[in-house]
């Protein structure tokens, strides 16, 4: 009997959240009385998860599709690509967004289990991100960096901001006789994949890794997340990272040598590098998987993070396809990517990729 | 005391070697010797700040504490002896080390609710997160999951804990408890991280994988929770004075009834104490809540079936996926944090009145 | 046979059967339940142990050079907490329970509790945006004039988010864990002890520590243990505030940390897959090694202090 009263204020919580079960003012309605002024016949549940840098864009389409389409609840689980990939292949969730996408040694493997058996999986470029390179120095918005400068600056070679290197390219700029501080992402991540892919292709000389989502040597601050990272940089003094460009905010962000200009990032520079880079060969239709080029001829900004949706191209359960399809549709839809850019700072991807991955879609079932 | 007959010399202030007729500092000493250290480190820095220095508070107030220790043992030692002089200088000590722990507890405090009153708004406690982007929003959907994962990971682990902890004290004898003693202490070794996904695991093998539920939740939260009130509740009902047992034995008291009438009730403070502090270790958890109960912007009241978002899961997700406008985000999980906080406070508001109404009433 | 003497024998009552069995069900629930965590956390380690750089990609060339940095940085923290965190809970807990004055002590009690409360995640966020810039001048002062001292050799940290400022936010975090049991065992101390010294002319702190201390010492040590279990697990607040490369090194105030293994399992789980999954529970099979070693070292040493114990 006395441990009742042990209990008491297990008992009290479980009353009080009965006591708050009114529903939340927000849901309810719209799918009881159901004339949210749509005529959408879509219902059921659908679960995503995955890359958590593509979670903003993700929250934002889902909230979208969910108005358009009140009997459909959509969850996306930003536990991260690999997490995300791997609750795909086990068939955990519909659909996954990924960093990365599958490679071929994965897909011959197969055993996709929502899939059916000979089904092939579409991956589609829907989220591109442009990554910036943030700094924090007094009274300086801009700077003109060149790779080789950038590599050595994040490789530990370049130590003052007053370096011969980096006055070279910044004419008029006073630089402060300063260390930098290299911040860079201490989780394993698509952004620092993404960026290190960057720094070995523009600058092999100087950057001597390899591309990896792991910091691949000791040095340097690590932060964990973009969050992290742009945390330090902005807390710190004489501080350099990168970091999604929707969140550079107020820092001081670094214009990217291209061929013999410098370009700041933005959306229709990111979206053009994905227009100029080649797709994968030897995957099936429906797989637009890419081969970034970092080193375009063109004025494309070549730091750019490319996160893939992936869905089956045929499912077990046809419920699921018709979510999928009709979801995917929306994302890859220009009004999907206008939403995406506004609340998540993605570049909106071209009407040449959109033609593509819309047939892909279309042969979802 | 063991004076001679002789008559009585006027008394001086002299140093005794007899330390009970020592001097004794006047009662207002130590005020007084403090708000000198004050402003004799307050007029240091102040001649510093002079040559162009800004004035520094933190050295000022450091330098103080410091002459303040100094003097007020010096003073001691020459007047009241070594024996009192250490006794200044230790309750010197134990206050410091009180108010230097209350800087940093004291910042967060201020930092949490500064940043949490600005979205602690109505909206917030009647709002999910389903179909809002930017601003706007609340987190009713992780008050209830919070709320429902903790009490039941309450319900299942006080229990457990408390009867093994009773059983340590009371019953066990032998290799059993020597062993459970041992397990209980490598229990508390489990990174939480490791309990989400065990309990993760587990789940996955009743209802296939990729499940996540509210249950799984309470029950990755109970393996931290248990050995948590175990170590604690079996650490105040030791020291529950044997000579009470006896009594209630010798006055053919059943055991049992010995041990829920007099020993739970002699340390239900400390035992309620520990129990907070379980609950407090646990309704924090966001690594293993993030792993086996996943995470929904939708209201879920059901344990067993689907996604449940959580409080400290919430304040995550919100901090480290930043959508734009950032502050939006930024200022749900403070509010969040601070709504946390509160509810902690009121569970435990709630245990200290319960432990206090039962209780027996001790001098202190 | 029937005449030897029978040993009296008590009552047997339902009551206590019933108590009695459930207790024992009870500790037994917890032996079940470990039982079940160690042979997931085994099966699962398993394939890690034999992994090399080839198969999985997260190690350069066995688990064993990749668990090593983790382990040091995983005690190295939590020791550096602990040494801040005990002196000043144990000085807070004495202030409460005897220094303080009665009704300021309990609302101080109760302050103390709820910021046991504060979620790690929250505890993070104040290390990042609060303390570690605070701080961060602090170092460059240390390591300036300093320097020379290998504990405080330079570089500084350009934002001070260091081993030792994780190791404070650890210590906040673990400071209301070991001061509230340490109170609530000083405040068990048997009045008649601390009266009979005080009668016998002792001052305060003579009291404290002939009646008050020796008779908590196992609970400090139960709660420092506590303590330490909570800060060699802690995950999210030292992986939002350190700046962990990996590295294995002394030094208290550089960008160049060693990271721990909680937090390392954070920043990698999301992105790990295939075989990398394997070495990151592994890794936490570790930590659970390590974590009981310091428990079973405390065990012992109070064991060795029992005759100190109310109940024996």
């Amino acid at each position: 009997m006395n441990l009742k009263r042990f209990g008491a204020p297990a008992v009290i919580a479980m009353t009080a959240a009965l006591a708050l079960s009114s529903c939340a003012a927000n849901e309810g309605g719209a799918t009881e009385n159901g004339d949210a002024g749509s005529e959408s016949t879509l219902s059921g549940n659908l679960v995503g998860a995955g890359s958590s840098a593509m979670d903003a864009a993700q929250q934002a389409w889902i909230a979208e599709f969910q108005n358009a389409n009140p009997d459909v609840t959509i969850d996306y689980d930003p536990s991260g690509s690999g997490a995300g990939r791997d609750t795909f292949l086990e068939g955990a969730s519909g659909y996954a967004g990924s960093d990365r996408a599958f490679n071929d040694e994965e897909i011959a493997a197969g055993g996709f289990a929502a899939c059916a058996p000979d089904s092939t999986i579409i991956q589609l470029p829907l989220y591109i991100s442009p990554i910036a390179v943030i700094f924090n120095l007094d009274g300086i918005d801009s700077l003109n960096l060149d790779p080789a400068t950038i590599a050595g600056i994040f490789a530990g070679q370049i130590t003052n901001w007053n370096d011969p290197a980096i006055a070279a390219t910044n004419e008029g700029v006073e630089l402060p006789d300063l260390a930098i501080t290299p911040v860079h992402r201490s989780d394993d991540s698509g952004t620092t994949e993404n960026f290190t892919d960057y720094l070995a292709q523009a600058a092999p000389e100087v950057w001597t890794y390899e591309a990896d989502g792991v910091w691949p040597f000791e040095g340097g601050e690590a932060a964990q997340g973009t969050s992290g990272v742009v945390d330090a940089v902005t807390n710190g003094t004489g501080t350099i990272g990168y970091a999604d460009a929707s969140r550079a905010g107020d820092l001081g962000t670094a214009a990217v040598q291209v061929g013999d200009e410098f370009l700041e990032y933005s959306p229709e520079a990111a979206a053009a590098i994905v227009d100029v880079s080649p797709f994968v060969e030897g995957r099936p239709d429906g797989d637009l998987s890419l081969e970034l080029d970092r080193t375009p001829d063109e004025a494309a900004y070549p730091i750019v993070l490319v996160a893939y949706s992936i869905a089956c191209q045929q499912y077990e359960d046809s419920a699921t396809a018709e979510l999928v399809k009709a979801y995917f549709s929306y994302i890859a839809s220009a009004e999907g990517q206008d939403v995406a850019a506004e609340n998540a700072g993605s570049a909106p991807i071209s009407d040449t990729l959109r033609e593509q991955a819309v047939a892909a879609i279309d042969s979802i079932q | 005391m063991t004076t001679t007959l002789t008559p009585p010399e006027p008394r001086v202030a002299t140093p005794v070697s007899n330390s009970l007729t020592a001097g004794k500092l006047p009662n207002g000493a130590p005020w007084m010797i403090l708000a000198a250290s004050l402003l004799v480190s307050a007029g240091l820095f102040g001649v510093i700040a002079l040559s162009g220095a800004e004035f520094n508070w933190v050295g000022t107030l450091v330098v103080a504490a410091l002459i303040y220790v100094v003097v007020i043992t010096v003073l001691s030692r020459i007047v009241e002896g070594s024996r009192r002089s250490t006794d200044r200088f230790v309750t010197s000590l134990v206050t410091g080390a009180f108010l230097l722990a209350m800087i940093p507890l004291v910042s967060l405090t201020i930092t949490v609710v500064t940043f949490g009153l600005a979205r602690f708004d109505p909206e917030f406690f009647t709002y999910s997160m389903r179909s809002v982007t930017g601003e706007g929003g609340g987190a009713l959907h992780a008050i209830v999951g919070t709320l429902l994962m903790t009490g039941t990971a309450a319900l299942i682990s006080i229990p457990i804990g408390l009867m093994t902890s009773i059983y340590l004290v009371e019953y066990g004898r032998g290799r059993l408890a020597r062993g459970i003693t041992f397990l209980v202490d490598v229990m508390t070794g489990i990174p939480s991280i490791v309990a989400g996904l065990f309990a993760y695991a587990l789940f996955a093998i009743f209802w296939g994988p990729g499940t996540r539920t509210g249950i799984a939740g309470a029950v990755a939260l109970a393996v931290l929770m248990i050995p948590v009130v175990v170590r604690s509740s079996e650490e105040m009902l030791r020291l529950v004075p044997n000579e009470l047992r006896e009594a209630a034995y010798a006055l053919g008291v059943p055991k049992w009834l010995t041990i829920v009438k007099v020993v739970l009730p002699t340390s239900i403070a400390g035992i309620t104490t520990g129990i907070m502090l379980s609950i407090a270790r646990v309704i924090g958890e966001t690594a293993p809540l993030l792993i086996a109960a996943g995470f929904t912007n939708s209201m879920n009241y059901d344990m067993t079936e689907g996604r449940m978002q959580s409080l400290p899961v919430f304040v995550y997700t919100q901090y480290a996926n930043q959508g734009t406008p950032a502050s939006a985000y930024l200022d749900r999980a403070w509010a969040a944090a601070l709504t946390l906080i509160l509810i902690v406070m009121a569970l435990n508001l709630i245990a200290r009145l319960v432990a206090r109404f039962f209780a027996p009433k001790f001098g202190r | 046979m029937s005449t030897a003497p029978a040993p009296i024998r008590a009552k047997q009552r339902p009551g206590d059967r019933v108590f009695s069995r459930s207790a024992v069900f009870a500790g037994s629930m917890i032996l079940v339940t470990l039982a079940a965590v160690a042979t997931f956390l085994i099966v699962q380690s398993v394939p890690a142990l034999f992994a090399t750089g080839e198969t999985a990609s997260i190690l350069d060339t066995n688990f064993w050079a990749y668990v090593g940095p983790l382990v040091f940085g995983t005690i190295w923290a939590a020791a550096l907490a602990l040494l801040l965190a005990l002196p000043v809970s144990i000085g807070i807990a004495l202030f409460i329970s005897h220094y303080a004055p009665r009704r300021l002590a309990s609302v101080l009690g109760y302050i103390v509790d709820l910021l046991a409360a504060v979620p790690s995640v929250v505890f993070g966020l104040w290390g990042i945006g609060v303390l570690a810039p605070a701080v961060q001048p602090l170092y460059t002062w240390l390591v300036d004039n300093l320097g020379w001292f290998p504990l405080f050799s330079g570089p500084v940290s350009g934002t001070g988010r260091t081993i030792l400022t994780a190791a404070v936010v650890l210590a906040v975090m673990i400071i209301p864990i070991i001061t509230a049991i340490s109170r609530e065992v000083f405040l068990q101390t048997p009045v008649l002890h601390e009266e009979a010294a005080l009668a016998l002319g002792a001052t305060r702190w003579e009291m404290i520590r002939t009646a008050v201390l020796p008779f908590g010492r196992p609970g400090i040590i139960s709660a420092a243990v506590l303590g330490l279990g909570r800060a060699l697990g802690e995950t999210m607040a030292v992986a939002m505030v350190l700046s962990a490369t990996g590295a294995v090194t002394f030094q208290l105030l550089t960008s160049v940390n060693p990271s721990t293994i909680a937090a390392n399992i954070a920043l990698s789980f999301p992105e790990a897959y295939g075989i990398n999954v394997n070495v990151l529970i592994a890794t936490g099979l570790i930590l659970f090694i390590v974590t009981f070693a310091v428990n079973a070292l405390a065990r012992w040493i109070v064991a060795r202090r029992s005759e100190f114990s109310g109940a024996n």
